[in-house]
């Protein structure tokens, strides 16, 4: 079963959860190549919108930051940054947002602010960005993250995103717009949450792991749903259309700028 | 407007204790500006941007920042900023006060700031610490349907510093590609400056690229390269290598400083930090 790495099956298993004309508000890392892939294998015509305010962008090689000039010169638009949060994301036009985080916990609220107390963070981590308003509104999000108990935790240290809050309606009673994470994408399958509980249970399993390895990177007890499905192994074309926009994009990243004169 | 070099704009425009807000989304950053800042020594600014990145990680690690408002404080793509890090984990240089927001809700501070409103309105911060760890962030009562909306106070900066593409000689200035929320940061501000790539005698049509109107613009400085290793769309390329490189260049205290020593302090100019950094390539 070897041929591709987890990482690899990580991101192919995101890109086959969005479908061709989806509307997609993308992060950068992890997401950009998921949403990246499936533009170049199966939804040719996905709508990719960055936080920069390029939308409709077909980048040849992934970006390093979320406002690349390869978005800007790629997009079928490029707009104003408050157009981008008040009248795509907080008006519901956006299908689907893209989310990392470094904590998520069991009911899919993200934590990307500190670790530790706010006035006295062990690590201060980068803040909320777009996360919050794109967890607060997208129709539905997906959340992408290595797993360990450390990263799927039983309590966060700092809610910056919402998921479903404490589960059992508490989203839609506090006013949210957006439907709330539908997967949590890890590197041995995949979290769902469950009807009704709104807990995230174990939904998929990559090839070749176990339920016991998945319970082992889980930081609380992490309950199955009545059916776990093994997601099916990378496809060749799928494989090669990924590891090429990676070797692009490291060519490029490396590449020495030229100084400006 | 004046045609003006970046030492005399800075000295004029940003005092000691000033609310400056360096705008630019990754593309057009005014790293230029933000490097005289430290040459000229400026102390307790309080600095807004929503993704601070490198030119405010090395304004609060030469120690110039009290405060700063932003939304995302990261290396884009690469990881942290270590010194914002170490500002606000170990209070090095010395303390910052953080004003922290998301990218929405500064956003909206900026719109309000620069219609002169008071605050700034959106469906925002919902289910989240955010509000309870700033306690800026409130929430107002619609008047028509009685919901629940977040609220933030206007930014209203004493300057705004950007970098455009291109000004005219009446000081009208032009600027295109990714653009952030600078408009608005512009309009936003009590005196706006503005670095440029290139000053002409008639700017071409704008269509739809945004053009901030003279009688706004407080001084023009041409200043070629000046959002490297940013970007200006058109003219050259953001330097991801360098941006790769400042993870390690920035982690140390003093490998930082003697970075900043070598390459900022001991520049005239921009233009010599960029001769600098072409003969070490």
């Amino acid at each position: 079963m070897s041929g591709w790495t987890r990482d690899e099956m990580m991101t192919v298993a995101a890109a086959r959860r969005l479908w061709n004309g989806c509307v997609c508000f993308v992060g950068i890392g992890l997401p950009s190549a998921a949403c990246n892939l499936a533009r170049l294998t199966h939804a040719p015509d996905i709508v990719l919108i960055y936080e920069s305010g390029t939308v409709g962008t077909r980048p040849s090689v992934l970006p390093l930051s979320i406002g690349d000039g390869e978005l800007a010169e790629t997009a079928a638009c490029v707009v104003p940054l408050p157009e981008v949060f008040a009248y795509l994301l907080q008006a519901g036009r956006v299908d689907v947002g893209f989310l990392g985080a470094a904590q998520v916990d069991r009911h899919g609220n993200l934590n990307s602010t500190v670790i530790g107390p706010y006035d006295a963070p062990k690590t201060r981590l980068p803040g909320a960005g777009g996360a919050t308003e794109i967890a607060a509104h997208a129709r539905q999000t997906f959340v992408m993250l290595k797993a360990s108990p450390r990263s799927l935790v039983a309590r966060l240290d700092f809610r910056t995103s919402a998921g479903f809050l404490d589960g059992h309606g508490a989203r839609a009673r506090a006013g949210l717009t957006g439907g709330g994470p539908q997967a949590v994408i890890t590197d041995f399958g995949e979290l769902a949450p469950e009807p009704g509980s709104e807990e995230l249970v174990l939904s998929a399993l990559f090839p070749g792991v176990t339920a016991d390895q998945a319970r082992a990177a889980v930081g609380w007890p992490l309950r199955s749903a009545p059916t776990v499905a093994t997601l099916e192994p990378p496809q060749l074309h799928e494989l090669d259309t990924l590891r090429a926009l990676n070797a692009r994009t490291a060519e490029a990243h490396s590449r020495p700028a030229r100084l400006p004169a | 407007m004046t045609l003006t070099t970046l030492a005399e704009a800075i000295d004029r425009h940003v005092r000691d204790g000033a609310c400056v807000a360096l705008e630019g989304f990754t593309h057009l950053i005014p790293f230029a500006a933000g490097h005289e800042i430290i040459r000229q020594g400026r102390r307790n600014l309080h600095l807004v941007r929503m993704t601070p990145d490198l030119v405010y990680d090395q304004l609060i690690g030469m120690g110039c920042a009290a405060r700063l408002t932003f939304s995302w404080g990261g290396n884009p793509g690469v990881g942290s900023l270590h010194r914002l890090r170490d500002a606000v984990e170990h209070g090095w240089p010395r303390t910052l006060e953080l004003d922290e927001h998301t990218h929405a809700g500064l956003a909206a501070a900026y719109c309000a700031g620069a219609a002169r409103l008071p605050f700034g309105l959106l469906r925002g911060y919902l289910g989240t610490d955010l509000a309870a760890a700033n306690p800026r962030i409130r929430s107002v009562e619609c008047p028509f349907t009685g919901e629940r909306l977040a609220a933030v106070p206007a930014v209203n900066p004493d300057v705004t510093i950007l970098h455009a593409q291109r000004a005219d000689r009446r000081g009208n200035v032009a600027l295109e590609g990714i653009v952030g929320a600078q408009r608005e940061a512009a309009f936003a501000a009590r005196a706006l400056v503005v670095t440029v790539e290139q000053v002409v005698d008639e700017l071409p049509p704008a269509m739809n690229g945004i053009v901030l109107p003279h009688w706004i613009v407080g001084a023009v400085v041409h200043c070629p390269g000046g959002a490297y290793p940013s970007y200006a769309q058109g003219h050259y390329a953001r330097d991801n290598a360098f941006y790769q490189r400042w993870d390690s260049i920035a982690r140390e205290r003093d490998v930082f400083l003697a970075w900043m020593q070598r390459h900022v302090l001991a520049s005239r100019d921009h233009a010599e930090f960029l001769a600098r950094l072409r003969e070490a390539a």
